[in-house]
């Protein structure tokens, strides 16, 4: 079975539904989402639709910081920016929707895979895996595999082989990578709704489940139509220009 | 749990019929499957090497490389052993001894050094356009097909462009076999595909003279002399080794990977042409450098930044083989005009690129033809001289221009054979229009863009000069 991984949609509906799209050509048949569903972008609750829907059909999500900051608050670290973009996503959302983020876990185990938004050694302190050495601390705190997770916005593969030294890799969109046994593996498939790369495309992953070959994907979409809406808001501007994703 | 292993015992489906090697990485079996006649190798990692790592993720990222490849040049993938349970990996069984067994036979001829020479570079054009750097080129690693096509096996070292490097991590000596690693791969530089081309050109000396131009070194210290110190010239080891030869074989042993063949397509064009063969000085030389040149070469080689940032593919695209096809003696000027322009601007985006110029010297399918004119000149030679004059313009340099006339009936399969033969990336011809024989015959032109196997610009004159002659605009032919 092909699983679609996506993480950070960050209320984006353009590039969420570019994304599912991409996904249902390329033969997936369920879809895990790795956190942030909200924050930032113009769409919270039609997000929050269409995910809770996939997740009832079958599919799963875990918990991110945003939602978490939507649920309980803003939390001290945050920027004003994005303290303002919680209390306006927080207003925007009904009970089904905060309900659905309430009942989000901080990390599910399946069949020996990992999911989780932050990292594996402290999923609720939210610490970013930014290196080897971070992506071989999470792969060792965990007893599955694979791991799958989100928070950093671009894209990466760590591997962690039987000597205990992490490596790391870039991914070329559209490659299947096979995980082979041997190794421990941490995916980050990168942001579907908010792009940090340069590029603004959306990202995602597919992991063919059967054979553990992964495939990083790149998805064009509307992305003025985003921006648009996020103006329209009344939300900061700086979301705007990230969008835009000048490197 | 390789003792329980023996002849008739079952893995997965597949009978072990005969150990066929005992490497120290691994044991390839020849198997079979009791429904299928075709006979198959499978190859298990020894585990008795616990404390080399290498054996374990070489054979990772064999598992992971081979089955991504394809076409005549490697091994045909069968299967892969679950790694949880028994690792292994079946293929296809090749017949025959490696290059390896031709050694013993030592100095070869020049024409067998250049026929295995173009023949390995032509497997590793293939490969380079897969994604993936062989990183272990040597004789035992070379098999061949029935029809002679070369065939690589054993990927344990080599790299994918595109898929995690499992080795770069993990040691921190270089990794590649003594006499034939380049100076990048000692540097633990995994990411140029010219460092095959090195390995090759090692393999080339080796079967042109006998010896090994850096010997078999085992220390770090010892594989970085090849850094500072040049091998003595094929020539003086072996004088019948011709100085075409040495040319391409020095030019592959260049340290800085920018002054060896750029491709292996380069490299295969050369081994079949070597009347083309630009000669310079690695040709004439007998002897080795001087101590004092040796000793400026050492000094520069510390503290030199390496020249990351490459991949097999990226390397081909910057490097393409360029072909144009013209006819100097009957195409109108401003046809010839427009080709070069044409040609020009195709080079101009690839400073790597190199260009073949070709001509086709129509022969009678069925009578002699006479190789001389009505004057008595021989028509091939003026040709090459218009070819060449017609090309001087572009300013290419020494060893990035050749020139060809070729003598066939049938000029537009002539130039497809020649794109197939050569690897050319990308063929400009020229268009004459339209004429009513032409509409019923099909042109040159509309042939080669059919049945060519590269990207082909058909140039065409400026309408202006079919309308000054009355004609209109020429409608595509």
């Amino acid at each position: 079975m092909r699983i679609a991984l996506l993480t950070d949609v960050h209320a984006n509906l353009e590039a969420l539904l570019a994304c599912l799209a991409h996904a249902d050509r390329a033969g997936a048949a369920r879809c895990v989402f790795l956190g942030d569903l909200v924050g930032y972008g113009a769409d919270p609750a039609a997000v929050l639709g269409v995910v809770s829907g996939l997740v009832s059909r079958g599919g799963a999500a875990v918990l991110g910081n945003h939602d978490q900051a939507t649920l309980e608050g803003p939390s001290p670290r945050m920027n004003p920016d994005a303290r303002a973009a919680i209390a306006w996503t927080r207003a925007r959302l009904g009970p089904a929707e905060l309900g659905f983020l309430a009942r989000l876990p901080l990390s599910l185990e399946e069949n020996g895979r990992l999911y989780v938004h932050a990292n594996a050694w402290a999923p609720e302190r939210w610490e970013y895996v930014t290196s080897p050495f971070d992506a071989g601390h999470s792969m060792r705190a965990t007893r599955c595999r694979l791991t799958f997770c989100g928070h950093m916005h671009t894209p990466a593969l760590y591997h962690l082989g039987p000597d205990d030294r992490p490596g790391a890799f870039t991914p070329t969109p559209g490659t299947g990578i096979p995980l082979g046994r041997p190794r421990r593996w941490l995916a980050i498939p990168g942001s579907v709704g908010q792009s940090r790369d340069g590029n603004p495309a959306a990202s995602y992953a597919l992991l063919d489940d059967a054979t553990d070959v992964l495939t990083f994907h790149r998805v064009p979409y509307d992305v003025e139509a985003a921006i648009r809406k996020i103006r329209e808001a009344g939300l900061p501007p700086s979301f705007n220009t990230r969008l835009e994703a000048v490197p | 749990m390789s003792a329980a292993r023996r002849p008739g015992l079952v893995l997965d489906g597949y009978v072990l019929e005969e150990k066929i090697h005992q490497g120290s990485m691994a044991e390839i079996w020849r198997v079979r499957r009791p429904e299928a006649a075709e006979p198959l190798v499978m190859k298990i990692p020894s585990f008795r090497d616990t404390d080399d790592p290498a054996a374990l993720v070489g054979f990772e990222v064999e598992q992971m490389i081979l089955p991504t490849l394809s076409g005549i040049h490697v091994p045909r993938f069968v299967a892969a052993g679950d790694w949880s349970v028994q690792p292994y990996i079946v293929l296809e069984h090749l017949a025959g001894p490696s290059l390896r067994a031709r050694l013993d036979a030592t100095p070869l001829p020049p024409e067998e050094v250049a026929s295995y020479g173009a023949r390995i570079a032509d497997a590793l054009h293939d490969l380079h356009g897969q994604h993936v750097i062989h990183l272990d080129v040597k004789p035992s690693n070379v098999m061949f097909r029935e029809g002679g096509a070369a065939v690589l096996i054993d990927f344990g070292l080599s790299r994918h462009d595109r898929l995690p490097d499992l080795l770069a991590e993990q040691f921190r000596l270089p990794i590649g076999t003594g006499p034939y690693i380049s100076p990048e791969q000692i540097a633990q530089i995994r990411n140029d595909p010219r460092s095959d081309l090195f390995s090759l050109g090692v393999v080339l000396y080796y079967l042109a003279t006998g010896e090994r131009p850096f010997g078999n070194p085992t220390s770090v210290r010892g594989l970085r002399q090849r850094l500072y110190r040049d091998p003595i010239p094929p020539r003086g080891l072996n004088p019948a080794c011709p100085p075409w030869l040495q040319e391409v074989i020095l030019r592959c042993l260049e340290v800085a990977p920018g002054k060896r063949y750029q491709t292996a397509a380069h490299l295969a064009f050369d081994l079949q042409h070597p009347a083309e063969v630009p000669l310079t000085g690695r040709a004439s030389r007998l002897a080795r450098d001087g101590a004092l040149t040796v000793l400026k070469r050492r000094l520069r080689t510390h503290g030199e930044e390496p020249d990351l940032g490459r991949s097999a593919s990226g390397q081909l695209s910057r490097a393409p083989l360029v072909a144009v096809a013209l006819d100097p003696s009957q195409g109108s000027e401003a046809l010839l005009e427009a080709l070069l322009l044409a040609t020009r601007r195709v080079l101009e985006t690839e400073p790597g690129a190199r260009l073949a110029c070709l001509t086709v010297l129509k022969t009678s399918r069925i009578a002699m033809d006479s190789a001389l004119d009505a004057e008595g000149r021989s028509v091939r030679v003026q040709l090459l001289v218009e070819l060449r004059h017609w090309a001087r313009p572009l300013g290419l340099g020494v060893g990035r221009v050749t020139h060809h006339v070729l003598e066939a009936p049938d000029p537009g399969s002539a130039l497809v054979e020649f794109a197939a033969a050569n690897h050319v990336d990308h063929l400009v011809v020229g268009s004459r229009g339209s004429s009513t024989l032409r509409r019923y015959l099909g042109s040159v032109s509309s042939h080669v863009v059919a049945q060519a196997p590269c990207t082909v610009t058909v140039v065409k004159a400026p309408a202006r000069e079919a309308a000054e002659r009355g004609g209109g605009p020429a409608p595509p032919s």
